[in-house]
């Protein structure tokens, strides 16, 4: 799905369903779902909010520190499993377990250990999205054509240029697939972990909106929280096309 | 016609450094896992500044021999000489074509011809200048910006040897580099080929299936016998190569050769 890309079908349908919220919300027969446009105005009002913006810059920050290390480490775990087989043996696994296990539950369990700081967010990206980034980074490895690597070596190509110029974009169409599952599982962690604990950042906010039946910044929080994960997701999309007309032309 | 038959005629006695040959075997033995034998103690001499080729039966050991060759992958004993020295792994004599071409699809004609130079360390202004040169000598110009999946199988191939020539090693090792294209094509690249290497006076180790493509570009003809490899003949096609392709088709000893090549290795079909 594009957002800026024009891809009207998509964008249809957001209006329909945009329309279809307007008008069961002004019926009033949910109550929990005020008019999409009360939820806009108050959208407006949060944003411009100060407390909602330091929540929002440290929920992002935990974000983007968690993701950051759940794809160096997410990759290099792929690599390493991909290219040892010893490892993958001792990995491969625990790997596999951990990317299908039900991590929710962890949640509270990680409140008790880390706190109820940023801290806890950042383990929770991480352990929700590193397994399947290393998972598909490993199944991008295993894809590669022996002939690139044997071409690389004909040429003396030192380990490091082997990895940097030829695996690591050979496998990049499934790293890249990887990531942007990895990001919806932390979205989806982040904002389980939010309601379950509402711990620090926009935790604190969402209990507060949904204990005092504020359902247009309620509703507002979570539109938020959704757009940034499409975007960033679109974002991953985009990558993903530019490099998708090599992935299926490997051998 | 003159059809040296006995390896014994070509190939120096092992242990003897013969200024002729650029690529000496000696003695090989390659077991795979253990117990795979594909090669068995294989003696070869490839003369510098010809085109030798490996023909043998499906399995026969043409594609080990030359990744032994080419350092891509170890011996379980015996040795290789380059230019008289020992090799235990690749160097920048040798530069392989695949069968399968091997480009990187990412990457453009142009930085995939320069591919070696890269690696290498040249800088990307010589690497450039050296690129767009043997792009040219392949007949490519103008496709220099294009990308692999846009090029058709014979385009690409071209692509891959006018990678290996860049690096200017002085033995081309190629494996089956034409049964990825299609026939016409195929005679095509023959023809260029030839033409092309006896421009750049490269020495050339060529594994093939087909025994017409073998008699038409080799100097010399390296047949082996089945599992494990061992050299069953060697023989020197006494063709003309001043005489045009077609011609070169239709030349008696051409077809004699053929024929005699196709005796001996129908006996292995059985
Ligand atoms: N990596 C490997 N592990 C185990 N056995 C192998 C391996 N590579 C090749 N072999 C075996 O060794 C023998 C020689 O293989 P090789 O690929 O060198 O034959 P070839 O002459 O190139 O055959 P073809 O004409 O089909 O390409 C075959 O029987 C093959 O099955
Ligand atoms: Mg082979």
């Amino acid at each position: 799905m594009k957002i800026l890309g024009y891809r009207i079908p998509a964008a249809a349908s957001l209006l329909i369903w945009g329309v279809l919220w307007e008008i069961v919300g002004r019926s009033g027969t949910v109550f929990i779902l005020p008019p999409l446009s009360d939820v806009l105005s108050a959208l407006v009002e949060l944003v411009e909010r100060s407390s909602f913006q330091t929540a929002a810059l440290e929920t992002l920050e935990s974000f983007a520190i968690g993701m950051t290390v759940a794809i160096i480490g997410g990759v290099a775990l792929g690599f390493l499993m991909g290219r040892n087989a010893a490892a993958n043996n001792v990995l491969g696994m625990w790997v596999n377990i951990m990317a299908s296990a039900p991590l929710s539950s962890l949640v509270p369990v990680l409140m008790l250990l880390f706190g109820l700081g940023q801290l806890t967010i950042v383990v929770t990206v991480i352990l929700f999205s590193i397994w399947i980034i290393a998972l598909d980074t490993y199944a991008g490895v295993r894809h590669i054509s022996t002939s690139l690597d044997e071409m690389a070596k004909s040429f003396s190509a030192s380990s490091w240029q082997l990895l940097t110029k030829v695996l690591f974009w050979a496998a990049l169409p499934e790293i890249l697939a990887g990531i942007r599952i990895g990001l919806i599982r932390a979205v989806k962690g982040i904002v389980i972990g939010q309601l379950l604990i509402s711990v620090v950042a926009l935790g604190r906010l969402f209990r507060t909106f949904s204990d005092n039946f504020q359902f247009e910044n309620f509703w507002a929080l979570t539109l938020i929280l959704f757009v940034f994960a499409l975007g960033f997701s679109s974002v991953l999309g985009w990558l993903e096309h530019k490099v998708e007309y090599y992935a299926g032309s490997r051998i | 016609m003159s059809l040296a038959t006995d390896m014994t005629d070509t190939v120096k006695t092992p242990g003897a450094i013969d200024g002729g040959n650029v690529v000496e075997v000696r003695n090989v033995t390659k077991f795979y896992d253990g117990d795979i034998h594909a090669l068995d103690s294989v003696d070869l001499g490839f003369p510098a500044g010809q085109m030798t080729t490996l023909l043998g039966p499906s399995g026969c050991g043409k594609t080990t021999m030359l990744k032994i060759i080419a350092g891509l992958l170890e011996p379980t004993s015996g040795e290789i000489f380059v230019n008289g020295k020992q090799v235990t792994g690749p160097g920048p004599e040798r530069a392989f074509v695949f069968q399968d071409f091997a480009l990187l699809p990412w990457a453009t004609v142009l930085r995939n011809v320069a591919f070696g130079l890269e690696l290498r360390g040249d800088s990307k202004a010589e690497r450039e200048e050296i690129g767009r040169h043997y792009i040219a000598e392949v007949g490519l110009s103008g496709f220099e910006q294009k990308y692999p999946h846009e090029l058709s199988g014979g385009m690409r191939q071209r692509v891959g040897l006018a990678r290996a020539l860049a690096v200017n090693a002085d033995v081309l090792l190629m494996d089956e580099p034409f049964s990825a294209v299609d026939e016409q094509t195929r005679r095509k690249f023959q023809e260029d080929l030839l033409h092309l290497l006896s421009a750049e006076k490269k020495s050339v180790i060529f594994v093939t299936h087909s025994i017409e493509e073998a008699v038409y570009v080799s100097d010399q003809i390296v047949l082996l016998s089945p599992r494990p490899g061992r050299i069953h003949s060697t023989i020197r096609p006494d063709i003309d190569r001043g005489i045009s392709p077609d011609d070169i088709r239709r030349d008696k000893n051409y077809l004699d050769t053929v024929e005699t090549i196709w005796q001996d290795l129908r006996k292995y079909l059985d």
